[in-house]
């Protein structure tokens, strides 16, 4: 059984200008120890869907349906008491910007404390100490007395290292990171990436990581899943995907990328037209207007993901043949200058 | 003669503690001696991350900012110093695109006015020859002429990066200064807007100083890269050049932590050079070397000696004392052709 499920899930919003599917149909798992990369644009529904899955969409004007299967239990229906025992123990987050997501006013040493004790029955004095091995364990230099920082004394990287130690404190199954370097310069970055999958391995926690960046998803992810307009377009093993992509959009996505391109005097590749607003998503397949190989059926019906190999499902009508052949073309196997 | 011409670029930020008796703390040595030149109808990309005062040199030619040393010249005449009223002709022919979409658009203002705003602080035309203009640019920049009288909010990311485009060219600038122009879009939109700046290049002549964090996206539009660090350029080349043979262990570190889409991404992992700690402070920068505290190759000249930018050969300048894969440089010559 998967460590994670995600069943069919949809989250909409009621708003004054209409009604936003932030979520629309999403299935989705996570298995122990692995990484899951979500791959999406704006718009997309990949960070709604993880802050479904730890409970904080359950708004006054939010619809949730679905489930969502922590080994078998479902945490849409979890009372707050229980889902407060799951939400940062068992499922840990980190989001994209590090200084929002930390207190200003609270040293890191408090906040990384209070963290604990929320979970767990221990001395002030333990919990501290604990932090300390935390923040050692991340790489911060001089762990001991960095407890006794603000987070503002901190650089973009070493917040984010302060975020990772908050997450894994407590040692939880599974942690969620929602953009985790997209703010941070391109070495920090890998820098961090580097900590990420270093402490998957020492602990054996699974890893869903949200990003827009497909490098990123291909340097850490075992399996992706590429979501547009809040559906999921594709889902498989990285390789599988990466090597025979199966559907329009990640296509799009794989050639408009500058370093597919062989010289600076071809003009890109990009996906015409702009993804679509969540309030008024196009009818059938939500990619068809911006599909240069949409057929009759596409504005008229949405198609489901559907498995063409074990595990590598995908959301769309064209036959399987024509999807292996162009995506062949296209896969990233290919090499590149 | 080069269009722009940049010689030893100074510009530190001076630091004061107290109110009633400001008393001078040091500086922020944003841009410490920058030197390069653009041809007319060229491209040059400048790549560097948080703190290397990539920023502060589009301030500085575009004469947002006023340097501390070093000259500016365009078009064969010094800029540096000039008054606002001497450069105010000028800001005809330089002109700035920004990163953020969202916050370079007076919200409050419509598209057709935010578009005209400089030809009527020029005072060119009449109100009618202006509106013409306006609608003949948004065509250009491919938005509908007849959106004149909407608001910048009731457009995408990518259509409010046209609009600020077609401000950028309403006034048929010669010198365009993109700073950061793509990194605050989709990816599938960031192609369409860097085929659309190279198409502008090619039918008005333009001349680009484009300034970027992503590696790939500076590859693919610039003839030739300077790379920053802690306010100097510590190589500049060939755009192909410095990607396919970097001298800098610099340029090396920042090239391997560039995420590939590759299907054994994470085979690559394995070469990646990860950088120690953080970029140092700008306000007290390291002795010699700038890069000496986390460079990989670094002996003791590195820490005691500044290098100077050494040619090698084919327009390629570094400033190494350990350069890689040598070959024995030729004569000195600080300035880049």
């Amino acid at each position: 059984m998967a460590l994670l499920e995600i069943r069919d899930l949809r989250v909409s919003f009621e708003t004054r200008d209409g009604t936003v599917r932030a979520v629309d149909g999403v299935t989705l798992s996570v298995d122990r120890g692995r990484t899951l990369g979500i791959v999406g644009e704006s718009g997309s529904g990949k960070s709604v869907t993880a802050l479904t899955v730890m409970g904080l969409t359950r708004l006054p004007n939010a619809r949730i349906e679905g489930s969502v299967l922590l080994e078998g239990v479902d945490l849409l229906t979890l009372p707050p008491d229980r889902l407060r025992a799951v939400r940062g123990k068992r499922v840990a987050m980190i989001f994209q910007d590090p200084l929002s997501s930390l207190h200003p006013l609270y040293k890191i040493g408090w906040q990384i404390v209070e963290a604990i004790q929320e979970h767990e029955r221990v001395s002030e004095k333990a919990a501290r100490a604990r932090a300390g091995e935390a923040l050692a364990e991340v790489g911060i230099p001089n762990a001991d007395e960095r407890l006794s920082s603000y987070p503002h004394e901190l650089s973009g990287g070493m917040r984010q290292r302060v975020m990772i130690a908050m997450a894994l404190v407590l040692d939880p199954e599974i942690l969620i990171a929602d953009e985790p370097t997209t703010a941070l310069d391109v070495t920090v970055q890998a820098q961090i990436l580097d900590l990420i999958r270093g402490l998957q391995a020492e602990h054996g926690t699974a890893v869903v990581l949200i990003t827009h960046d497909l490098g990123v998803v291909a340097e850490t992810a075992d399996d992706v899943a590429v979501m547009y307009a809040g559906r999921v377009a594709e889902l498989g093993p990285l390789a599988r995907v990466l090597e025979g992509p199966e559907h329009p959009y990640t296509w799009g996505l794989l050639r408009s990328l500058p370093s597919s391109t062989a010289s600076r005097s071809e003009p890109l590749h990009p996906i015409d037209g702009a993804p679509p607003s969540l309030i008024s998503v196009p009818s059938g397949c939500a990619f068809h207007p911006r599909c240069p190989y949409a057929l009759p059926v596409c504005p008229h019906a949405q198609p489901r993901l559907i498995e063409t190999t074990p595990r590598h499902g995908v959301a769309c009508h064209l036959p399987v043949a024509t999807r292996r052949l162009i995506g062949a073309g296209i896969g990233a196997s290919e090499a590149r200058v | 003669m080069p269009l722009l011409r940049v010689d030893g670029l100074v510009k530190h930020f001076p630091l004061t503690r107290g109110v009633v008796l400001s008393r001078g703390r040091g500086a922020v040595h944003a841009v410490d001696g920058l030197s390069f030149e653009i041809p007319r109808g060229g491209t040059l990309g400048l790549v560097g991350e948080s703190g290397s005062g990539k920023s502060t040199v589009a301030r500085l030619v575009t004469r947002l900012l006023e340097p501390t040393a070093g000259e500016i010249v365009y078009d064969g005449t010094p800029i540096t110093h000039a008054s606002a009223r001497a450069l105010r002709p000028l800001r005809r022919e330089i002109q700035l695109v920004f990163q953020d979409p969202y916050s370079s658009l007076n919200p409050r203002r419509t598209v057709g006015a935010i578009v005209a705003e400089p030809l009527r602080l020029q005072r060119i035309g009449t109100r009618a020859e202006r509106r013409a203009r306006v609608r003949e640019l948004l065509e250009v920049v491919g938005l509908n002429p007849e959106h004149y009288n909407r608001y910048p909010h009731e457009f995408s990311g990518g259509q409010r990066q046209r609009i600020g485009i077609a401000r950028a060219l309403v006034t048929t600038p010669k010198l365009v200064v993109a700073d950061e122009p793509v990194s605050a879009l989709d990816v599938s939109i960031q192609a369409q807007i860097l085929n659309l700046l190279g198409e502008l290049q090619g039918e008005f002549g333009l001349t680009y100083l484009f300034i970027a964090h992503d590696l790939d996206v500076v590859r693919y539009v610039s003839d030739r890269v300077a790379v920053m660090y802690l306010g100097k350029i510590v190589e500049l080349s060939p755009a192909d050049e410095l990607y396919a043979r970097p001298v800098h262990p610099y340029t090396e570190a920042l090239l391997s932590a560039v995420p590939q889409v590759e299907v054994d991404a994470r085979e690559r992992l394995r070469s990646r050079i990860v950088l120690r700690g953080d970029p140092p402070s700008a306000v007290s920068p390291p002795s010699g070397c700038r890069f000496h505290t986390r460079c990989s190759y670094a002996t003791e000249i590195c820490g005691a000696v500044e290098p100077q930018l050494i040619d090698h050969g084919g327009g390629h300048v570094a400033a190494c004392h350990h350069p890689l894969g040598a070959t024995p440089p030729a004569a000195v010559g600080a300035r880049a052709a």
